[in-house]
């Protein structure tokens, strides 16, 4: 099994091979994304190690202090302890003034990785095909995008601080205790051996239920969503009992893992402190027994105890990185899969540009099947003359919207090539590919925003005229001019909600505005009323008559309009001809259309 | 977008944080014993860690001065007793915190999506579904890390910072004095603090929901994005979005860089005047050795708790945020419930009718007139109503007050004689079902989806279900009826979707059967064979259908057309046909203008207007 892009993304048992593999990406990932910063990491560095320093050589100032600074005093020298408070006062205003500057510079870098982070993924899930975004749920792109940036968000934010902060003051605490008092030294490196012990342990059992309370979370997300976006089904068929029984367990699932996982805190952060505590009365045993003797003067054995308690605080914090590290490269891995997918529609690396497009349309030995083996579309060839009128007419699976999505490059041939004015669609260049052919589906998605937004995304530059002229052509202005703000409605806010029938005319609007050579409709009237529908045919006449159009629709008033229809069925044309000769015959479409009519009553 | 509109609102009239939190208390209360007798292991922990300085004290000032070897032995096994018991006591604190934080969390989330899913479609009209997961979420998340770890640090530093300085007073006065004094500025600047901070958290975690909601319109609409090519114009809104949380997310850690530069430049200041004024007191004898050693000992304690005040505080004002937007989840009033003694239909026979009933959307404009403006209808027991009218009219309007999606403004909707407000939503919506246009299946097997409101069905019934819908299809899936559909199973196609919803509505078998266009997205053949398996079901239940179609209207036995909100005509297709010129006009296709009154199924009469100017002739090679 590979585990290449978002493969094997729900796996937990990766080969050692496998793991090398996914963390090889994620550390290319994070080089690049690290590599622009360089300076301003280096500059972080710089301030984080004076700071800590500034930090650690406070409690030697108190013992030069005690130690130099009191029997000079007992002479009337003020000169040794007005040198000790200077320069703990020195370095602490320093310190604190590094720290606060540190803060600000960290955020700056994660902020920045993270915005990068953020268009790429972005940006990639918009170039990926169709056929990803088809297997690839969005639930789980949303969770890429918002969860698992999260996480990386609280590694960047708070982790790595901890880690270089803590890291830093407990080594650079180490070397002052040497420097003070080699034997404290010595007790101090005795107590690292428990303290290793005691984090590994953590760190493998963190990591297993670490893993347990991310795919319960994300089980509660889902389903979350899920009844979210489905809650008038939910209302109409008494789902809701069900559901909160249901919602009810995976949050005790959730809960359960978390409670395991802080559990592992609860042993953990007493541990450190006993070891702490421990080591410091050994410090203390091993100082006080040389103070007694005179060989240690009080002042450093105040700091010796001063410095051990200090050791062992950020210990804690690095368990907690640890535990931020785990999730952030958990989601660097799933981010740098979806990352690695390659777009299998790609655009063209030597793009052919076609500044006037005619508008003919051929596909050329055309086969296409989803999935090897499958043939959706058997081996065909068909041309569609610029001007052309198509009415693509079939049962369900026929193949009508496969061949609809061939043309606007969704998906490309499985063989064979489609081309537009004799250019193949795969290296004509996408802004004039996206230009010349636009296709409108059933489903009319509206994007928060305005109404006038939304008919723009035809036309990002359209002035208000010429959005205004496309609603018109429709037949949709009428029921914009009613809306609250008229253009300017907010199609997710009070009194935009707009009906289904609706959204189809600013979808249409959208496609009228975007003005394309090659136009195709996709079941786009499907949830118009007749005389909407009327209203948009007639509207389509003028604007079908110096175009290309492929319209595919169950209703075959639709026909009425073409100037040719291919019947489909199983992959295959089966019936080609102008509608008059295709009904006047006893083919299939004589048949569908002697029904449709006798349904019309 | 909806995260500032909302935000507006909330900030106008602000709690204290306190009060605030505090509203949290009644799903705490349970854990609070448990976090009281965490509090007190905290406390212990704190007191004991503050006496380890007095052991030092009197180490020093005893068996060190004296040079004593043999009496060290004892101080320091105090020492190591103490720290024993300090470690237990930690242990304790997080033993007894640790799982009703965990309860709190999860108590909260149940009951925030048991609320959501009460709360009325109105307000899912309302609220993008980012908004509510990231309450749901990571807001809980917050409250639930606060009441188990900021709430007992926060209680317990406060109080062993006071210990701590009296113990230092005790030590020296004049020293604590001066410890006392310098730590003013830090109560101060915390102040000062809750307001700068509170509102850019505020801020930041709006911005994030809206942000999310982007991505997920990205996604959701990914088809029309690539259709026009969008991706470019889609990227640079979300990047102008992410450059605005960016900007916020700074000026957060600006916020907390100024009180991390305090939090540590006051205790320095302090320790470097109490070094100065203890060696000065020491020289003139008013403090011993070992009472220096154990005021500098005991303010490295204290150390700590006052650094930790800094995030505490805006761990607390990030709770304050989460419990204030979860409360403005919890807080939105519920206008559709059950009534307070429901009454019952013992034998349902399925008599519809409205009286008089308006509707409008509370927040629209008074200058709109009512949306559903005063419909009188009366459904049969049995019978089948069309609802025919033009997009906009009201159609799909009067369809959710059926089952009350929505309540009617004024009027009254009965069933067999019962206003459907004096029934439960239970009862109501067992004996009404719906299918929608937009079908909406659940992470399940079909067989689920499709049992959703009867799921003690016999697998007869499923399939007879299955069958009216011509929902074949199902059987042929990777793993027939068990297959997984939904967000996280098998995609299906629009039309597939819909055959699914239909037969959801069939197999709950209901006394009223009520469907908003639910043949739209299947072709003429489908259509046909769902449409003559239907006629069956509605034989003998009442039903009310939105149709656009001829072919939908024929199954009904009236239509009532609807027009701007009200129901200008009802009668049997063909009177209506002959009688009502805005009913011909909605329902009667292209070719069949100028067909008049009595117009009968007949072969047409006049062709199909084709365009055939400019066709070239077709050449095709089907096949290979």
């Amino acid at each position: 099994m590979s585990v290449t892009g978002v493969e094997g993304e729900e796996r937990h048992d990766f080969t050692k091979e496998e793991s090398r593999q996914i963390r090889a990406r994620s550390l290319t990932l994070l080089g690049s994304l690290v590599r622009p910063l360089w300076g301003r990491i280096i500059l972080t560095i710089v301030v984080v190690v004076v700071s800590t320093a500034a930090q650690v050589a406070g409690p030697a100032f108190i013992a030069f202090g005690i130690d130099n600074g009191l029997p000079a005093m007992l002479e009337q020298d003020w000169m040794p302890l007005g040198v000790a408070v200077g320069a703990f006062l020195f370095t602490g205003i320093i310190g604190a003034v590094l720290i606060a500057w540190y803060t600000v510079l960290t955020a700056r870098i994660s902020q920045a990785i993270l915005i990068e982070l953020r268009k790429r993924v972005f940006l990639h899930t918009q170039r990926l095909s169709l056929e990803f975004h088809e297997s690839y749920t969005s639930g789980r792109i949303i969770a890429r995008q918002t969860s698992d940036l999260d996480a990386i968000r609280e590694l960047l934010d708070s982790g790595i601080s901890q880690l270089v902060q803590g890291g830093l003051y407990m080594a650079f605490i180490a070397i002052a205790l040497f420097g003070l008092d080699w034997v404290s030294g010595l007790v101090l490196f005795g107590s690292l051996i428990p303290l290793w012990f005691l984090t590994r342990w953590f760190q493998l059992a963190s990591q297993k239920v670490f893993r347990q309370t991310r795919t319960a979370s994300a089980r509660v997300i889902v389903h979350f969503v899920e009844t979210m976006t489905g809650i008038r089904a939910v209302k109409a068929f008494r789902k809701e009992k069900r559901n909160a029984k249901e919602f009810g367990g995976l949050v005790e699932d959730y809960r359960y893992a978390n409670e395991r996982a802080i559990n592992l805190f609860g042993i953990f952060d007493p541990g450190l402190v006993l070891i702490g505590n421990v080591t410091l009365a050994v410090v203390l045993l091993v100082g006080g027994l040389r103070v007694a003797g005179g060989s240690l003067a009080i002042g450093a054995l105040l700091a010796t105890l001063l410095y051990t308690r200090s050791f062992f605080a950020p210990a804690q914090e690095i368990a907690m990185f640890y535990n931020s590290y785990q999730s952030a490269a958990a989601a660097l891995e799933k981010i740098s899969g979806v990352l690695e997918e390659q777009p299998s529609v790609p655009d063209p690396t030597g793009p052919i540009d076609l500044w006037k497009a005619k508008g003919a349309v051929r596909f050329d030995d055309v086969e296409f099947s989803y999935k090897e083996g499958r043939v959706v579309l058997p081996h065909f060839t068909l041309d569609i003359p610029a001007g052309q009128t198509i009415a693509l007419v079939g049962s369900t699976g026929a193949g009508k919207s496969t061949l609809a999505k061939l043309i606007s490059r969704f998906y490309d041939p499985t063989s064979g090539s489609v081309t537009l004015d004799g250019v193949d669609l795969r290296q004509l260049h996408p802004k004039d590919l996206r230009r010349a052919i636009v296709m409108v589906t059933q489903e009319a998605y509206l994007f928060s925003g305005t109404v006038a937004d939304n008919i723009a995304l035809g036309k990002p530059e359209a002035t208000r005229e010429e959005v205004i002229a496309a609603a018109r052509a429709v037949g949709a202005h009428e029921f914009i001019e009613g809306l609250p703000n008229g253009y300017d409605t907010d199609v997710n806010k009070r009194g935009g909600r707009v009906s289904a029938g609706q959204r189809q005319l600013i979808s249409f609007a959208r496609a009228f505005i975007a003005d394309p050579v090659v136009l195709i409709l996709d079941e786009a009237t499907a949830s118009l009323d007749i005389p909407s529908e009327r209203l948009v045919q007639e509207g389509l006449q003028t604007l079908l008559a110096d175009r290309t159009a492929v319209i595919i629709a169950h209703r075959l008033s639709t026909v009425a309009i073409a100037d040719r229809v291919l019947v489909m069925e199983h992959g295959r044309i089966i019936e080609d001809g102008t509608p008059a000769a295709l009904i006047s015959g006893t083919g299939k479409f004589s048949r569908m259309h002697a029904a449709w009519r006798d349904s019309l009553v | 977008m909806q995260g500032k509109l909302l935000s507006s609102d909330v900030h106008e009239k602000r709690p204290g944080t306190f009060a605030a939190i505090m509203r949290v208390y009644p799903f705490a209360k349970p854990a609070m014993p448990r976090i009281y007798l965490g509090m007190g292991a905290a406390m212990l922990a704190a007191l004991v860690a503050l006496a380890i300085p007095q052991v030092l004290r009197s180490l020093v000032d005893g068996p060190l001065k004296d040079g004593d070897s043999s009496e060290i032995w004892w101080p320091v096994g105090i020492v190591l007793i103490l720290g024993v018991i300090e470690a237990i006591m930690i242990w304790f604190r997080r033993w007894f915190v640790l799982q009703p934080g965990t309860h709190i969390e999860a108590r909260m989330r149940n009951g925030l999506y048991n609320q959501l899913q009460e709360l009325p479609v109105n307000f899912h009209d309302r609220w993008p579904s980012g908004q509510l997961l990231s309450r749901a979420i990571s807001d809980l998340n917050l409250i639930r890390r606060w009441f188990s770890f900021g709430l007992v640090l926060f209680v317990v530093n406060t109080i062993t910072i006071v210990v701590g300085i009296v113990v230092l007073a005790s030590i020296n006065w004049i020293l604590g004095v001066i410890f006392l004094v310098c730590s003013v500025p830090l109560v101060i600047y915390g102040y000062l603090f809750e307001n700068k901070y509170s509102v850019v958290a505020r801020r930041s975690q709006d911005q994030a929901g809206d942000l999310a909601t982007t991505v997920e319109e990205s996604v959701h609409g990914i088809r029309v994005l690539k259709a026009f090519g969008r991706g470019a114009h889609a990227l640079r809104n979300f990047e102008s979005q992410a450059e605005l949380l960016r900007g916020t997310e700074i000026e957060k850690a600006k916020a907390i860089a100024g009180i991390w530069l305090w939090l540590l430049l006051v205790p320095d200041v302090t320790f470097a005047l109490c070094l100065g004024g203890g060696v000065w007191l020491a020289s003139v004898g008013q403090i011993t050795p070992g009472g220096l050693v154990a005021f500098f000992a005991t303010a490295t304690v204290l150390r700590f708790p006052v650094e930790s005040i800094g995030f505490l505080l805006s761990m607390t004002f990030d709770t304050r945020t989460a419990a204030d937007r979860f409360f403005e989840v919890m807080d939105e009033k519920n206008t559709i419930v059950d009534p307070e003694s429901p009454r019952t239909i013992e034998k349902p026979k399925g008599r519809l009718v409205f009286h008089d009933v308006h509707f409008r959307y509370a927040d629209s404009p008074e200058r709109f007139p009512d949306l559903v403006d005063g419909i009188d209808l009366e459904l049969e027991p049995g019978e089948t109503m069309a609802l025919v009218g033009l997009t906009g009219s009201g159609k799909s309007t009067v369809t959710a007050l059926a089952t009350r999606l929505y309540d009617v403004t004024s009027g009254s909707i009965t069933l067999d004689g019962v206003d459907i407000r004096e029934l439960s939503l239970e009862e109501l919506r067992s004996h009404v079902a719906m299918a929608f246009e937009d079908a909406t299946l659940f992470s399940a097997s079909v067989r689920d989806n499709v049992l959703l409101g009867r799921p003690e069905s016999s697998d007869a019934e499923l399939d007879e279900a299955l069958d009216i819908a011509q929902a074949d299809f199902a059987r042929e899936l990777p793993e027939g009826l068990d297959t997984k559909v939904g967000e996280e199973g098998m995609s299906l196609s629009g039309g597939q979707r819909q055959r699914l919803a239909l037969a959801r509505a069939v197999a709950a078998k209901p006394d009223v059967l009520v469907l908003d266009d639910p043949l739209s997205a299947l072709d003429v053949d489908t259509e046909a064979l769902v449409e003559a398996a239907l006629r069956r079901v509605l034989a003998s239940t009442t039903a009310l259908i939105v149709a656009h179609r001829p072919s939908t209207v024929m199954l009904a036995d009236r239509v009532a057309l609807l027009e701007k909100g009200r129901i200008t005509a009802v009668g049997r297709h063909s009177e209506l046909l002959a009688s009502s010129e805005h009913y011909r006009f909605v329902i009667s296709s292209l070719e069949d203008e100028g067909d008049g009154p009595g117009y009968t199924p007949s072969p047409p009469t006049t062709p199909i207007p084709i365009v055939t100017s400019g066709v070239s002739r077709p050449s095709t090679e089907v096949g290979s």
